[in-house]
């Protein structure tokens, strides 16, 4: 057995300022990503200290690679990946949500499915490093554009439990003392080089 | 006096500390207690204290809620899982006195039972409580219900293969499982890999039961048709909102538990320390408190067993303090309630050898219903239900175990020629089945291929899309658990077969209905019924002896008196 240590990748810089209620989107072509409650707030980088600077610079770069258009909400009333990403994809102009909790599991939704189905998820947070979300956010704005891409290899390590499971747990209770009542608002972001 | 120097261990450690980092141990993770959230094993300041109100025979009040503060799980634990005719009595011993009755073998366990039947969940928590790990094992060993320890074992394939289900479960029930379970990758692939799994195990040994943990409503239609013979992945849960977000209550699992029921099939539930603060719904409860009321709750279902110790979440108990204490006190707290125990053991715990052998000796020194639930016997690579503690590698580890301590853990050590033999077997009984059903041909060379193998990397892929397209067949088509006794017989697997049609005769007969039923080597049912525990003390219960013994003394490589050469 060998010990890994990564060291942590440069962080961009995370600037987030809410504008108010989000609206209702109206281009065809757009993605919106649906933040926790914490994410870029309390929270600075995912479970293996990705920061959220530089996954959220990942996912708008995919989005963009693939010429989609991009707006950033922020669910206040939940820290439930479902319920975040869902109500993205609700306010979404395509239906296409990607929901991103602070420790980094993430999710891409559709308006139309069910709340508990999804298009393609990302449960291993552990396991979620820059490239991977930057396949996300390509994946999310082929769907929006009425693509059928092929899903983002997952990958899967059996010994992620024992390393993260607690922390995992520790974090979602940490995000869940951040919930509050309220409609979803409008973020504007700007991500350092 | 010389002051100590105190030097900067950020900019320079000491080789020791480079050694003690470098253990595996160091790659698990640990985190402080929180209770406030319930991130703690079995001890918050907001688990309630014991209490009890009886009237006109029904439970008006129960740790400190009277009836209109009680949620659904307090209502459905009150009314059906204790005994108000003497739960005023129970409530009275002190909880010291009752752990005192658990650890002593001269008193018997139905003494036990009969006091713990009035007990309500705080109650329980408080005699555990006071009860170290090697009491708690003591207690186990009288506590448990079926007279004999038995295990079970997982076996899943990375792809799916229905061939390599199927040759693993044969090996595995040729070593001692009792149980063989297997899941999916992709979930259209259930039904051939359920099939794989009953046909292999039965040719490892009849009357291995089996089970496919799927979606729920699946998995019955799976064990009404005949093609599994046990269920218990239904899931309960310690706290309303937990269950809520599942769409479930504790009525629509008991209703699950009776549709098995009705026909004769063996089915337990599951639940497990960590499942609620991993969610964000403990509310501020121990893990250990909520497990005891799902515990309750499946007596009060009125199911025969329950799996638990923390399966899925082990990574949260594991993380806290006493939390793998928690874990042996949520099995015996089963047993305490005449539950059969599957007692976890089940998933991916530590990188550390020393302290996943640490958590299994729990379970393993007193011997519970099923010691795991279950114990990979695929590479933990192919292991689908994400890895568990103990895999096919541990085989020859687990075995000198048993060996050196002479404890029953179920398995034991097989020569490789009666192994390559039932794996052969195994596949080929597939390969007839397939072609008597239909199904996608299996290759002569991949029945090589799969009696050799270690894991799914070691075998010829399938052509995926065409098995997906048979699967649907055999749902479409109604395929039950005797048309594949048909296609055995008439593939030439007539002893198959046989084994086959006498374990779907066990749900004629119901036996498999009792408590910690499983199916011994002469085809009958053995269950704390016909076989019930009788530990009282040393001499007493069960310890391999005779034939048994003989066979727990094998090894791999033993040197041997008469022939030291060989």
């Amino acid at each position: 057995m060998t010990m890994t240590t990564t060291a942590p990748p440069p962080a961009h810089a995370l600037d987030v300022s809410e504008r108010g209620p989000a609206a209702q989107g109206s281009r065809h072509d757009e993605v919106v990503v649906a933040l926790s409650p914490a994410f870029g707030g309390f929270f600075t980088r995912t479970i293996v200290d990705v920061p959220h600077g530089s996954v959220l610079r990942e996912l708008f770069a995919g989005i963009e690679e693939e010429g989609a258009s991009l707006r950033v909400i922020r669910v206040t009333h939940s820290a439930d990946l479902a319920i975040v990403a869902f109500a993205g994809a609700k306010l979404s102009g395509s239906g296409i949500g990607v929901g991103v909790l602070s420790r980094g599991t993430t999710v891409i939704h559709q308006r139309d499915l069910p709340r508990l189905s999804n298009l393609e998820l990302f449960p291993q947070a552990p396991l979620l490093d820059l490239e991977t979300f930057r396949a996300i956010g390509r994946n999310a704005a082929r769907y929006a554009k009425g693509e059928t891409p092929q899903p983002v290899p997952v990958r899967n390590d059996f010994m992620a439990r024992p390393r993260w499971q607690a922390k995992a747990a520790l974090l979602h209770n940490k995000e869940m003392e951040f919930v509050r009542s309220g409609k979803p608002v409008e973020l504007e972001v700007a991500i350092g080089r | 006096m010389t002051a100590l120097r105190a030097p900067d261990p950020q900019t320079k450690a000491s080789k020791r500390t480079e050694a003690l980092e470098a253990r595996p141990v160091n790659l698990d993770g640990f985190v402080d207690e929180w209770p406030e959230v319930g991130l703690v094993a079995m001890d918050s300041p907001n688990d309630p204290e014991p209490s009890i109100g009886v009237e006109d025979g029904r439970v008006v009040e129960m740790d400190g809620r009277t009836r209109d503060q009680f949620d659904f799980l307090d209502q459905f634990i009150a009314d059906t899982a204790i005994d108000a005719a003497t739960a005023e009595a129970s409530m009275a011993i002190d909880a010291g006195e009752i752990a005192h009755m658990l650890v002593d073998p001269r008193t018997p366990r139905t003494d036990v039972l009969r006091v713990v039947r009035g007990l309500t969940p705080a109650k329980i928590l408080a005699v555990v409580k006071t009860m170290n790990v090697v009491e708690m094992m003591m207690a186990m060993q009288k506590m448990r219900a079926r007279r004999t320890p038995s295990n079970q074992a997982h076996c899943t394939s990375a792809r799916d293969n229905p061939l390599q289900v199927a040759a693993d479960a044969a090996e595995g029930a040729l070593r001692g499982f009792d149980e063989v379970e297997t899941t999916l990758g992709i979930v259209r692939y259930a039904p051939l890999v359920a099939l794989g799994l009953q046909v292999g195990a039965q040719v490892g040994r009849g009357g291995v039961l089996t089970q496919c943990a799927l979606e729920e409503a699946t998995e019955l239609r799976l064990g009404l048709r005949g093609l599994t013979t046990y269920a218990e992945t239904i899931s309960v849960y310690g706290t309303e909102k937990v269950f809520i977000d599942g769409d479930d209550t504790p009525w629509s699992k008991a209703f699950l538990a009776s549709a098995y029921a009705s026909r004769g099939i063996k089915m337990r539930f599951t639940s497990g320390t960590g499942s609620e603060v991993q969610m964000g719904n403990a509310e501020g409860k121990s893990m250990l408190y909520l497990e005891i009321r799902c515990i309750l709750m499946a007596k009060g279902a009125g199911v025969q067993g329950l799996q638990n110790g923390s399966i899925s979440c082990i990574g949260v108990p594991g993380a806290v303090p006493a939390g793998i204490r928690a874990v042996l006190a949520e099995n015996l707290v089963a047993s305490m309630v005449d539950l059969e125990v599957a007692s976890g053991n089940d998933q991916t715990f530590s990188h550390s050898d020393m302290r996943r052998t640490a958590r299994l000796l729990m379970q393993f020194l007193p011997g519970t219903d099923l010691i795991c639930s279950g114990y990979s016997a695929c590479p933990n690579y192919d292991n689908m239900f994400a890895g568990s503690n103990v895999d096919c590698e541990d085989y020859d580890d687990w075995n000198t175990i048993q060996r050196d301590l002479q404890v029953d853990g179920g398995l034991r050590h097989v020569d490789e020629r009666e192994i390559l033999a039932v794996r052969d077997k195994a596949a080929r009984a597939m390969q007839a089945v397939f072609e008597q059903l239909g199904l996608p041909a299996i290759t002569d060379a991949e029945v090589e291929a799969v009696t050799y193998a270690h894991g799914s990397n070691d075998l010829p892929p399938r052509d995926v899309l065409e098995d997906l397209k048979g699967a649907q067949m055999l749902m479409d088509e109604g395929i039950t658990g005797l048309d594949v006794v048909r296609a055995l017989e008439a593939g030439g697997f007539r002893d198959v077969a046989e084994s086959l049609l006498a374990l779907l005769r066990q749900r004629v007969g119901g036996d498999l209905l009792h408590t910690a039923a499983i199916v011994g080597h002469d085809g009958e049912a053995v269950s704390a019924v016909n076989a019930p525990n009788d530990y009282a003390g040393p001499g007493t219960g069960y310890r391999p002896e005779g034939a048994r013994w003989e066979e727990m003394k094998r090894l791999r490589h033993t040197v041997s008196p008469s022939n030291p050469e060989a």
